[in-house]
């Protein structure tokens, strides 16, 4: 136990040095803006500069690619308006299970978060909003304590401040590696929501992909309108799970979002193009609800 | 009491010849009166809803049945709950509020039904609209694992004021094959995940997920183990006294405090 503790203080250094770096979040990673990017789903190539201008969405396909928490901010919000909450939290428990630690340290090195959602509060089109984006590239976006812990102190920070609520959902579900602690971040966030709605609060969810498993089954279906991007992947079950038991081949639009709004569980599927406009007219039309 | 491995427990939980919802609700309940269907698309028989009577008093039951036998396995769908599963046991928790009838819930599911039309139906939106549910719900909530608790198919039953679990019972993230399937992309490693999953009474009991543990007789209970249906009995007696005295304010604060605090950070 006791080289469990020495090997996360290491790690607890370490996260002191990478948090002290000088760090704005409203400017997109640094990249190579001529590097080509080649998109997921048809393998066009395209200029990162390109693709960046194009928000991320595949010129040929339409494709929306995933984005990190930072490039979301950039895109979305006003001009350095992000200030960003507990950024220093991380999990008590990430050396207890196997392997775990290594992978989280891989997940932190490869994209500068501590965790797999960047939580705080922003203006958009002027609207002061508590916001929620959670990171498919850390760890696959799955949720533990700490992005339970974090989305929950968002939702009690919205529900004191009266202030309006967005959650980018990008998610394969509850973190495995934290066992029956991360299921339970299922029953926290949803009761938090309750708490928040009774009190008038206004939450809008935006389901991104994928959103799948403990967090479509959580917080991402709860909100007061729920929009997703294009394409993305929104269900409960896996593909192959599902497919081994019915025993039978998924068309191949099964879980998407538009087979999701098909079926009645989303307002509106809306392009990323579209995305800040739309948001800023759902909140003003909700001004008073925060009041 | 702790000799056996998380996987012997497993074992024990999943047994055939372990009394299931069926056979211990009349044991703990007069006068039970079905109630059936999700008033919305259809009833789902892998949740047992009732109104009955524990000594005397009016309570709701809400139940995960997997059937005794495979006809009844079969046409329980082995415990898996459909959405309209959940949704009966919100149109049922929400009549107890409103008649302010304490709930039961008995847990026993791999998990909520990985099917085509579950997914169509949204699963999803069901079992997060029951822990939302659940979470304020004004009333008494009492949950007992019997079981097995798999995932958000067991969870969406158990946002309660207090949980047990039999002693034999388990209660996890996932089931051990899907946790494997999902780690190590190998379900064969079940029984290995099983030990790393912290997922007996006794390891839950110690991190304060669950309230308190039913023991059991070696090798677990049986329909002859009456001293275990008394236990539950006066589980069932301490805590409802305890419960229905809390104003119901007070009792939703507590609810939410209860899982506010659980995690890691």
């Amino acid at each position: 136990m006791n080289h469990l503790f020495k090997k996360r203080k290491e790690q607890l250094g370490f996260f002191q040095g990478l948090l002290s770096k000088p760090k704005s979040v409203n400017i997109p990673r640094e990249f190579n803006e001529s590097a080509i990017m080649v998109c997921d789903s048809c393998g066009g190539a395209s200029s990162k500069k390109d693709m960046a201008s194009n928000l991320f969405v595949c010129p040929s396909c339409n494709y929306h690619l995933k984005l990190t928490p930072q490039q979301r901010l950039y895109q979305l919000i006003d001009e350095n308006s992000f200030r960003e909450t507990n950024r220093k939290m991380s999990s008590t428990s990430v050396a207890l299970f196997p392997g775990y630690l290594d992978k989280y340290n891989k997940n932190v090195e490869n994209t500068g978060n501590l965790e797999a959602v960047v939580c705080g509060v922003a203006t958009i089109g002027g609207n002061k909003t508590a916001i929620a984006i959670l990171d498919a590239h850390f760890m696959m976006g799955s949720m533990g304590s700490v992005v339970g812990e974090k989305i929950t102190r968002l939702i009690e920070l919205a529900d004191r401040k009266k202030l309006p609520l967005i959650i980018f959902s990008a998610s394969g579900g509850a973190r495995m590696q934290e066992g029956i602690n991360s299921l339970m971040q299922m029953a926290k966030t949803s009761a938090a929501l309750a708490h928040f709605g009774d009190n008038g609060g206004f939450y809008i969810s935006v389901l991104t992909h994928p959103t799948t498993g403990g967090v479509s089954a959580s917080f991402a279906m709860l909100g007061d309108i729920i929009l997703a991007e294009p394409g993305a992947l929104i269900g409960f079950a896996g593909r192959r799970v599902i497919e081994k038991t019915v025993n039978e081949k998924l068309p191949d639009n099964f879980q998407t979002a538009e087979f999701i709004k098909e079926k009645g569980f989303v307002d509106r599927i809306v392009a990323r193009k579209q995305l800040r406009n739309t948001l800023i007219t759902l909140l003003e039309y909700h001004k008073e609800a925060s009041i | 009491m702790s000799h056996l491995t998380a996987w012997d427990r497993i074992c024990i939980a999943r047994s055939q010849n372990r009394p299931k919802s069926r056979d211990i609700l009349p044991k703990l309940f007069e006068d039970i009166i079905e109630l059936y269907g999700d008033r919305c698309y259809g009833d789902d028989a892998a949740l047992i809803g009732a109104i009955g009577r524990f000594e005397g008093m009016p309570v709701t039951i809400l139940a995960q049945s997997k059937g005794r036998d495979l006809q009844e396995n079969l046409a329980c769908n082995f415990g898996m709950m459909n959405p309209e599963g959940y949704r009966k046991a919100m149109r049922l928790a929400k009549q107890a509020e409103k008649f302010h009838r304490p709930i039961i819930t008995i847990i026993d599911t791999a998990g909520a039904f990985p099917g085509k039309g579950a997914e169509e139906r949204g699963q999803a939106e069901a079992i997060a609209s029951s822990l939302k549910m659940f979470a304020t719900i004004q009333t008494p909530v009492l949950a007992i694992v019997l079981s097995e608790g798999g995932s958000g198919g067991a969870l969406a039953l158990s946002v309660a004021d207090r949980i047990y679990m039999m002693e034999n019972a388990v209660y996890s993230i996932l089931s051990c094959e899907g946790f494997a399937s999902i780690l190590w992309k190998d379900e064969t490693r079940a029984k290995e995940a099983a030990e790393l999953m912290e997922c007996t009474s006794i390891d839950l009991a110690k991190k304060g997920i669950i309230d308190g543990i039913i023991t059991e007789p070696e090798g677990g209970f049986d329909h002859q183990s009456d001293e275990v249906y008394g236990q539950i009995r006066s589980i069932i007696r301490r805590e409802l006294n305890i419960l229905t005295k809390i104003r119901v304010k007070n009792l939703v604060q507590q609810r939410y405090e209860k899982f506010r605090a659980m995690g890691n950070v």
